[in-house]
């Protein structure tokens, strides 16, 4: 402890607090913020966190580190003149299409307007017109939602490391654009979607396929299939009654069904695919001498980001298509003699799933394989407006034939889960002691960068764990320049990995990692842990999949000369 | 290139005994205002003259030998005089100077020592003034500051010398450690000259604590108020009084660079601070191991490229850094982590040119100006509705009424005067009633004003204080960063609201929306340009009501001022009905019968003025 | 176009300052010296070499006044708009300058690209007021109709381009 300060006239221990916004909100008070994230900078400009000292001075509570003996008041009249009058002022330049807003319900200027009681306005409205952007495949973007206040900025910069976006112009004409504010599928955005989990506001937003979902789901004709990504059933959280990181799968497919979705699979077992082919890919690459490691290749925000930054290391990614679109090929050609219209939907936690799904190069026959991807928020919505009461369901299982799914394959859902997932699969000992020893090797937690190395016959493997664009571009500087080797490096474009993908319902660090050891926990309870020991892939392998495995499992982004998203 | 103390003092002395001998000099005013006004043509003139007449001239300092001492001086400060021309040792001032003039002035004032009375400065009542000792303006000023602009040559190093440049820093190096230098500053009770009023002494001791390096200096000359150019003028007419403040604080905290952050909109100030930072490299007096000693400093000026927020202290480190001009939130503050994340001292031009005087003249002589809790001088920039505008320095403490009517020679054109803006975009307005106010940062803080960067616009009768508020904040609203909601939406509800009052269209509720604004602004905005963008609202609507009310209720500007609140009307004793004015009325405002009085309706009314020429009786009339 | 648009000449421009990102401005400034503007063909070069995002370098592009992402004209005329020539009537000789080289309403620069005028907060040289300049060169005590002498001067002094 470092002595104390005095909140509210509450005396309020001060620990290791990084300001005084940490101390109050741990004294139980909740300041409205705009700009404040602990993962990121301190930008300090929405006001709202305004405290008052004792002298009546204001002071800005996510900057002023906690001094022992202070004493502040965070609602006085005159604090609470100030934040209504700038929310007013946020409000006067705002679209207020609240009820057709891709956020509406989810805004936090929506909200805290609502929480303050404003109701009038006293000046003209001034906000754009709407010029939404909706060149991503992504995300939307819609500036007249826009209250400037950096957060997507300082993701894409800061966390991504992608700079797709900075502020441009200033004073009231500051807006937040691309470099000449080209469209944004024009710029260096990977589509990870960050910016829209981070927006407090609906100018940028996840892209909803919710109504062609419908559509196909309602048409008789038309049969529907769907996949649902292991970091989804972590993830449906606290809007369906349900607790984050614990597992709502059971329920999802109960609620599909009720939906009328023929048939419900699971991710996995695309994931099960990808290990079997990547752990092959990998002994034949370190077999050969090499420079730089074999990278995986489950993240699309990842390959969106080697295609625009390093184009050169597409020789050194696993040439294994992502678990969703190895399944999504399985599925096509499964029902490709079925008689009737197929669609497949995958329900993912990702944004730039949308766009892996409409790459040229998983097209058959001209056509995607996975028809529509939903977000795990569309998911909530879908189920929200198909009336299901989630909370009345009982858990079902998924369908045949690809109905057992490996514990390996549900923690590719979090950072490191796919390292671990090889790794089981190159061990010969199948042991408990095994499958411990594996899971303590260094690639668990949800740190940003995780080196390590483990033995393979003999031989040491030099591993990275990488997650969040940021520290995955400093890693490949690094491997670049020489300064760091390795044989293997697993990426995932979000920090913490899927569970903390864009399209999940937004949540602060330490909810995504409650819901990273819930998949850890689904593991624990499955019988079957390594994806070989998975008894489908035989049946697979044997079957449909037989001498086909290139064609099916396998891609190439370079093939074919696109190199643009 | 200098290497040693002695090597120094020897130069000094050669420097100053050659200053002793020249003693003929032609000091063409070379500061922006009589550049502008043709300072180069005159200054080509004088050579070819004295060429031609085979009078040995001396163009460089020194170098040039013997001969009549030809110089382009910093500002002579009577800018709206220009071109400004000194004769020494006579002390002769010329003002208006042309080519044509300087034959004259070598015959009568070089060859023969006479007076040319023509080209002299002429007083209120008509006086010849033949030296500046003589002018009001001068004699109650006191230059210390601006000791030497105007009286050598501003991009002379070896000038600076002769008047005993660089033994501030001499001593400051050899004489004095560190926390003497600082002492010193603390004891003079320096206080920044950029706005705020920081002590300096202690802002130099909290940077020399820290224990982070490199520290850096950053000199802050970035002089954005729109009506303010003291620290113009000190780069451009004294640079190596600056430079020399910037040395002695990094000698004072461990720095080992400064940095200089010029406004884009001097490039004359650039260019001269280039030669005199090239100057003290050559002579060994910037760089690595500074007159052979363990001292090294080097100094990178950086330009600006267009932001008046840079001026504020951490948007301007951003700026250096190749960022933004985005203040940022404090703590950590400057002295901790400034530029580059370094503690640093970020002083403004004027207070680096202080220090030199300070630790030239002590701490004691120092506090014998001003007053006890604002020593030293101020430089302030006298414009507007004023006699004489220009560049004036005085001690602080000085009332508001000397400063217009001793210093600035009173209202021009005998005018009623009505207000002063200090501070410019963030300062306020003072009334007639703070005549007797002293200037000083804590008798103007107290008054709801502050110095600012030291403008001081003359507002007469004919000033209307609602569209002078409109204009500073159209100012602040345009340079606004952006970055905070207060300042971003809010001066831009207040921009519209006082364009709406100033064009007749306010609103009851007008006053108060304003007020409410601002009062939030100020108390909530990220940065100090921000928090004080409200200021000259504030300050018009508390002493200027009236005004306010007239174009809100009346729909009037009682200065006869605004232009969209103009109105004609036609004098029905003076219209003769002859219909000529409804014929070119545009608008189809004017009417009535023939042969009777016409008259104009307001409502359609464009006032564009045509009748107004257009009338042969005259009986058009203007209105507010 | 006059000028190609040559990036030997960024390049070299990023050599003087060492690709440093904190320098960027000063590169922009100097690059904006050749070409009177920011060509947008310099932007993916400056972010190779200094590692900052095109997205970054637009954005201090459009936040500095003085850079400009459209051609400027040859003769650059700057209005102060200070304090001091705004109370002694600068906006009157600005209206002249843009009615003379009839500049629509947002537009700075005439489409022959020969003059941009443009508003400044202040020269400096307020004792001289009102005060704008001509490619740097200022000129005191303006009138509407001494800027329109200016204007045409400049106009009749044009000596024919080279080829």
């Amino acid at each position: 402890m470092k002595g104390y300060m005095t909140i509210d006239d509450i005396p309020v221990e001060i620990h290791d607090e990084r300001n005084m916004l940490e101390l109050i909100r741990k004294a139980g008070i909740e300041l409205p913020t705009f700009c404040y994230y602990t993962e990121l900078s301190i930008h300090g400009a929405c006001r709202m966190c305004l405290v008052e000292n004792e002298k009546g001075g204001l002071e800005a509570a996510c900057s002023e580190p906690p001094k022992p003996g202070h004493k502040i008041r965070t609602n006085t009249a005159r604090l609470r003149k100030y934040r209504k009058n700038i929310l007013e002022l946020l409000l006067s330049n705002h679209n207020r299409d609240c009820t057709i807003c891709n956020k509406n319900g989810e805004c936090r200027l929506q909200s805290i307007a609502n929480k303050f009681g404003i109701k009038n306005i006293r000046y003209i409205n001034t906000s754009y017109t709407p010029e939404p952007d909706e060149s991503s495949a992504s995300i939307s973007i819609d500036r007249s939602k826009c209250i400037l206040c950096g957060d997507c900025i300082r993701v894409c910069n800061e966390i991504q490391n992608v700079g797709a976006i900075d502020f441009a112009f200033r004073g009231s004409h500051m807006k937040v654009a691309t470099a000449f504010g080209v469209p944004m599928a024009d710029s260096p955005c990977v589509g990870c979607g960050q910016c829209a989990a981070i927006c407090p506001t609906g100018a940028i937003s996840v892209k909803n396929s919710l109504e062609a979902v419908w559509t196909d789901l309602l048409d008789k004709t038309t049969e529907v299939t769907v996949q649902i990504a292991p970091a989804v059933r972590v993830g449906i959280g606290k809007h369906l009654g349900f607790e984050d990181g614990k597992n709502a799968m059971g329920l999802i497919v109960a609620a599909l069904r009720r939906m009328g979705f023929a048939k419900v699979f699971d991710t996995t077992l695309g994931a099960d695919l990808t290990v079997q082919e990547e752990s092959r890919e990998f002994l034949e690459y370190v077999s050969k001498p090499h420079d730089l490691p074999l990278f995986t290749s489950c993240c699309p925000a990842w390959i969106n980001y080697v295609e625009k930054r390093h184009p050169d290391l597409f020789p050194h990614v696993s040439s294994c298509k992502s678990p969703m679109q190895m399944f999504g090929a399985l599925v096509k050609e499964y029902y490709k003699d079925n008689g009737k219209r197929h669609v497949h939907v995958a329900i993912m936690p990702c944004t730039a799933k949308k766009y892996e799904a409409v790459r040229p190069q998983f097209a058959k026959d001209g056509k995607p394989v996975v028809d529509h991807v939903l977000s795990t928020q569309g998911l909530i919505h879908m189920i929200e407006q198909s009336g299901t009461r989630f909370d009345t369901l009982e858990p079902e299982a998924v369908d045949n034939p690809f109905g057992i799914v490996s514990g390996a394959g549900v923690i590719f859902g979090v950072t490191g889960g796919v390292t671990e997932a090889v790794l089981r699969a190159l061990s010969e000992d199948a042991s408990n002691a095994a499958l411990l020893a594996t899971s303590m090797a260094g690639e668990r937690g949800m740190e940003g960068l995780k080196e390590f190395e483990v033995e393979h016959k003999g031989e040491t493997v030099r591993v990275a764990v990488v997650s969040g664009l940021g520290n995955a571009g400093r890693l490949v500087d690094d491997i670049k320049s020489g300064k760091k080797s390795f044989d293997f490096v697993e990426v995932m474009a979000c920090p913490g990995g899927c569970v903390c993908g864009a399209s999940q319902p937004y949540a602060p660090p330490d909810v995504k990692e409650i819901r990273g050891k819930g998949l850890y926990s689904i593991d624990k309870l499955m019988s079957c842990k390594r994806s070989g020991d998975n008894p489908i892939l035989e049946d697979l392998n044997e079957g449909i999949l037989k001498g086909r495995e290139h064609e099916l499992l396998h891609v190439s982004y370079v093939s074919d000369g696109k190199h643009g998203a | 290139m200098l290497k040693s103390r002695q090597e120094l003092k020897d130069l000094r002395e050669k420097c100053r005994k050659a200053a002793k001998d020249e003693v003929r000099k032609i000091l063409v005013c070379s500061g922006t205002g009589c550049v502008a006004s043709g300072a180069q043509e005159v200054y080509d003139s004088f050579r070819e003259i004295l060429e031609r007449l085979a009078i040995p001239v001396s163009l460089r300092f020194i170098e040039d030998g013997h001969g009549v001492g030809l110089k382009k001086s910093g500002c002579q400060a009577l800018c709206e005089k220009g071109v400004l021309v000194r004769v020494e040792p006579e002390g002769y001032l010329y003002t208006k100077v042309k080519p044509s003039d300087c034959e004259t002035i070598v015959t009568e004032t070089i060859e023969q020592g006479r007076h040319v009375e023509g080209l002299a400065y002429k007083d209120h009542d008509g006086r010849v003034c033949k030296t500046t000792g003589e002018i009001p303006f001068f004699k109650k000023q006191t230059r210390l500051v601006l000791e030497n602009c105007g009286n050598i040559d501003a991009e002379s190093f070896l000038e600076y010398l002769s008047a005993g440049g660089y033994s501030s820093f001499e001593k400051a190096l050899y004489d004095m450690n560190s926390q003497q230098v600082i002492q010193e500053i603390a004891d003079s009770k320096l206080r920044g000259r950029g706005g705020g009023g920081f002590p300096t002494g202690y802002k130099w001791q909290q940077v020399y604590r820290q224990k982070l390096f490199p520290k850096y200096i950053v000199c802050n000359g970035d002089e954005g108020d729109p009506g303010a150019f003291m620290d113009c003028s000190i780069m451009e007419g004294d640079p190596h009084r600056m430079l020399e403040g910037m040395l002695i604080a990094g000698r004072a905290v461990g720095a080992s660079a400064g940095y200089i952050y010029v406004r884009a909109e001097y490039p004359l100030a650039v260019r001269r601070l280039k030669k005199a930072i090239a100057d003290l490299e050559k002579y060994g007096l910037a760089g690595e191991n500074i007159l052979g000693t363990d001292f090294s400093f080097k100094f990178k000026i950086n330009r600006g490229a267009g932001a008046f927020v840079c001026g504020e202290g951490s948007a301007l480190t951003a700026s250096i850094e190749g960022k933004r001009g985005f203040p940022r939130v404090k703590p950590p503050r400057t002295v901790e982590h400034g530029l580059f994340d370094k503690p640093t001292v970020l002083n403004n031009v004027e207070t680096f040119a202080n220090v030199t005087v300070i630790i030239d003249k002590g701490a004691d002589f120092y506090k014998k100006i001003g007053t006890e809790s604002s020593p030293g001088t101020k430089a302030f920039s006298i414009t507007g509705n004023i006699e004489n505008t220009g560049l004036i320095e005085v001690p602080l403490g000085m009332t508001l009424k000397e400063v217009i009517f001793d210093v600035g020679g009173g209202m021009k054109g005998g005018k009623k005067f009505k207000a002063v803006q200090i501070g410019g975009p963030s300062g306020a307005c003072l009334t007639e009633e703070h005549f007797d106010l002293p200037l000083d940062f804590d008798s103007l803080a107290k008054a709801g004003a502050m110095i600012g960067s030291g403008g001081l616009v003359v507002a007469d009768e004919d000033t209307c204080m609602v569209e002078l508020a409109r204009f500073f904040m159209n100012f602040t609203q345009r340079e606004s960063c952006g970055k905070c909601i207060p300042c971003r939406e809010g001066t831009k509800r207040m921009l519209l609201i006082l364009e709406r009052v100033v064009s007749g269209n306010g609103r009851s509720s007008d006053i108060e929306n304003l007020m409410d604004l601002a009062q939030t602004i100020k108390d909530t905005a990220l940065c100090g340009l921000g928090k004080t963008a409200p200021s000259p609202v504030l300050s018009t609507i508390k002493n200027f009501r009236d005004e306010y009310m007239a174009h809100i209720v009346d729909k009037q500007c009682p200065a006869r001022s605004c232009e969209k609140l103009k109105k004609f009307y036609i004098e029905p004793e003076l219209c003769k009905g002859c219909v000529k004015c409804a014929k070119l009325c545009p608008a189809s405002a004017i009417s009535g019968k023939a042969k009777e009085a016409f008259s104009i309706n307001p409502e359609i009314c464009t006032r564009c003025g045509i009748c107004v020429s257009g009338c042969k009786y005259a009986a058009i009339k203007e209105a507010w | 176009m006059e000028n190609a648009i040559d990036l030997d000449f960024t390049r070299n421009v990023i050599d003087e300052f060492n690709g440093a990102p904190s320098a960027i401005i000063a590169m922009l400034q100097e690059i904006q010296e050749k070409y009177r503007y920011l060509p947008k063909e310099i932007f993916p070069v400056l972010s190779r070499t200094t590692g900052l995002s095109e997205a970054r370098i637009y954005s201090l592009a459009t936040f500095y006044e003085n850079f400009s992402l459209e051609p400027k004209g040859r003769n650059i005329i700057k209005v102060c708009d200070g304090t001091a020539c705004h109370v002694r009537k600068s906006l009157p000789i600005l209206e002249r300058l843009r009615a003379e080289l009839r500049l629509p309403q947002g537009v700075v620069t005439t489409g022959d690209l020969e003059f941009t005028v443009e508003v400044v907060a202040c020269l400096g040289a307020c004792g001289l007021s009102p005060v704008l300049t001509l490619n740097g060169k200022a000129y005191p005590a303006m009138t509407p109709d001494k800027a329109s002498n200016l204007l045409r001067s400049v106009k009749e002094s044009e000596v024919p381009r080279d080829a």
